[in-house]
């Protein structure tokens, strides 16, 4: 079953809604208890770096889901600040992240070549996915996802890469390591290219 | 590359759907939430959602309304109305809105952009400026348009980035409902003075509107009240938005792609 984590950042319930509509078992998870049947794990995240970390924390969930993902090796995406805490650190804040995956989080900078970048990135941009990813299959080569963040990830090895965006600079927007998932845009408000998205990883 | 956004933006008072002309004569247009899986269907890019009475009213925002809404919404939601503290935001981000808009608090109490932006990230903050033309130029005017401000429009959006705003919505008062098209010289002088993704609001009747800032900007939001919930020269109440090779079109005009 998919545990939905609501640690109170997020849009919870347009991936219930989704998953709902997809007929997919799920169960939104706000303590520990909520976990017992969970065999895949979706991090939402709308908020700051440092209170994804309170939140997840003070939520009692961190722990069963280290367990859960780190120990059972069960299948977990997180989803935009709910990517970036999967990384050791950020400089939006001072916590440290959950460092699930090796690397860190920094702000985009206007590159002098291109005064008029602006920031946050905000809206839909194209995907570039690597080839036979199981996550993006069938999502098409003219996908656009929704996106909304001033702080990107940067992975330490390159094989965590999974797809890209462009923005001035191309960033990984999507993660992989082993059976850890990160996607720094919206695939719960990216309409149907969204909707395939969080099905793939339902049938991962 | 990134698009630009095409909006529409929905105003709420007294719970029902309404269109102002000026900023005045709400005009019902029907209910949110059945406008909303209409939006749904023809996959709108994102959509901003103003109660317009709440902070008239001195009233919270209508948390009930909102969970609906975002529950509903299977496109980003950019919520507004009533909202003054870090705490309100803190509590509507919660419901599943993905941008929390403000407009009297950033002159009430705009210690709120950097507060809550710590909480919930400053993308999630977008201020709202609803300007109108006065004699001595532009002036920032809240309170659903009648309280001036005594600011420029560009002086404060240079303030709003500093203290941290993830994107500028500017709204004409003078162009609202007229369908004639943009304040082009009041978004070319706002535009320019702040590096923060930027929506026009205000004036649009038709895509062509909606093309002219695409073409000279690249990719910015370009909202709309009235050219999608009404219809044809005797305004009938239809809800529509453009189907993808009419906003392909839109899109066509302009090829920027370093956000609007």
């Amino acid at each position: 079953m998919i545990g939905i984590v609501d640690y109170g950042l997020g849009n919870v319930k347009a991936f219930a809604n989704i998953y709902h509509k997809a007929n997919m078992r799920f169960v939104i998870a706000r303590g520990p208890a909520d976990l017992r049947d969970v065999d895949r794990v979706i991090l939402p995240g709308v908020g700051a770096f440092d209170q994804a970390m309170g939140r997840l924390t003070a939520s009692g969930m961190r722990a069963p889901l280290e367990e859960l993902v780190l120990g059972k090796r069960a299948p977990v995406i997180g989803v935009c600040v709910g990517l970036q805490i999967l990384m050791r650190s950020s400089e939006e804040g001072t916590s440290p992240g959950l460092g699930w995956i090796d690397g860190d989080v920094v702000r985009f900078q206007r590159p002098a070549d291109d005064a008029q970048l602006r920031i946050p990135h905000m809206g839909w941009n194209d995907v570039d996915a690597r080839n036979g990813s199981a996550l993006f299959a069938g999502v098409g080569a003219d996908a656009h996802f929704y996106f909304l963040h001033s702080y990107y990830v940067r992975c330490e090895r390159e094989e965590d890469v999974l797809a890209t965006t462009n923005y001035s600079r191309n960033f990984a927007c999507a993660v992989q390591r082993g059976n850890i998932f990160g996607v720094q845009f919206h695939p719960e408000k990216s309409h149907q290219f969204g909707v395939r998205l969080l099905k793939n990883f339902g049938e991962l | 590359m990134l698009r630009p956004r095409v909006i529409p933006c929905l105003l709420v008072k007294d719970k029902g759907l309404v269109k102002t002309v000026g900023f005045k004569d709400p005009k019902y247009v029907g209910d949110p939430i059945n406008a909303v899986r209409i939006f749904n269907e023809k996959e709108v890019d994102e959509l901003m959602v103003v109660e317009i009475d709440a902070t008239s009213n001195g009233r919270e925002p209508d948390y009930a309304l909102i969970e609906n809404l975002a529950s509903e919404c299977r496109m980003p939601l950019c919520y507004g109305g009533g909202i003054r503290t870090a705490a309100q935001v803190e509590r509507i981000i919660a419901l599943g809105v993905e941008k929390v808009a403000l407009s009297s608090a950033l002159f009430e109490n705009p210690d709120v952009v950097r507060e809550a932006g710590s909480q919930v990230g400053g993308q999630s903050i977008v201020a709202v400026l609803d300007v109108r033309k006065t004699k001595s130029g532009y002036e920032v005017f809240t309170h659903n348009g009648s309280k001036p401000t005594g600011q420029d429009p560009v002086a404060m959006v240079r303030k709003l980035e500093q203290m941290g705003a993830g994107e500028i919505v500017l709204n004409s008062i003078d162009k609202d409902g007229h369908m004639k098209g943009y304040d082009l010289d009041l978004i070319a002088q706002v535009r320019a003075a702040t590096g923060l993704p930027f929506t026009c609001l205000g004036g649009a009747g038709s895509l062509e509107h909606m093309s002219q800032l695409v073409e000279r900007y690249g990719a910015i939001g370009v909202a709309a009240g009235s050219l999608f919930v009404f219809k044809g020269v005797f305004r009938a109440v239809l809800i529509n938005y453009p189907n993808k090779p009419a906003k392909e079109s839109i899109f066509k005009a302009g090829r920027a792609g370093t956000g609007g």
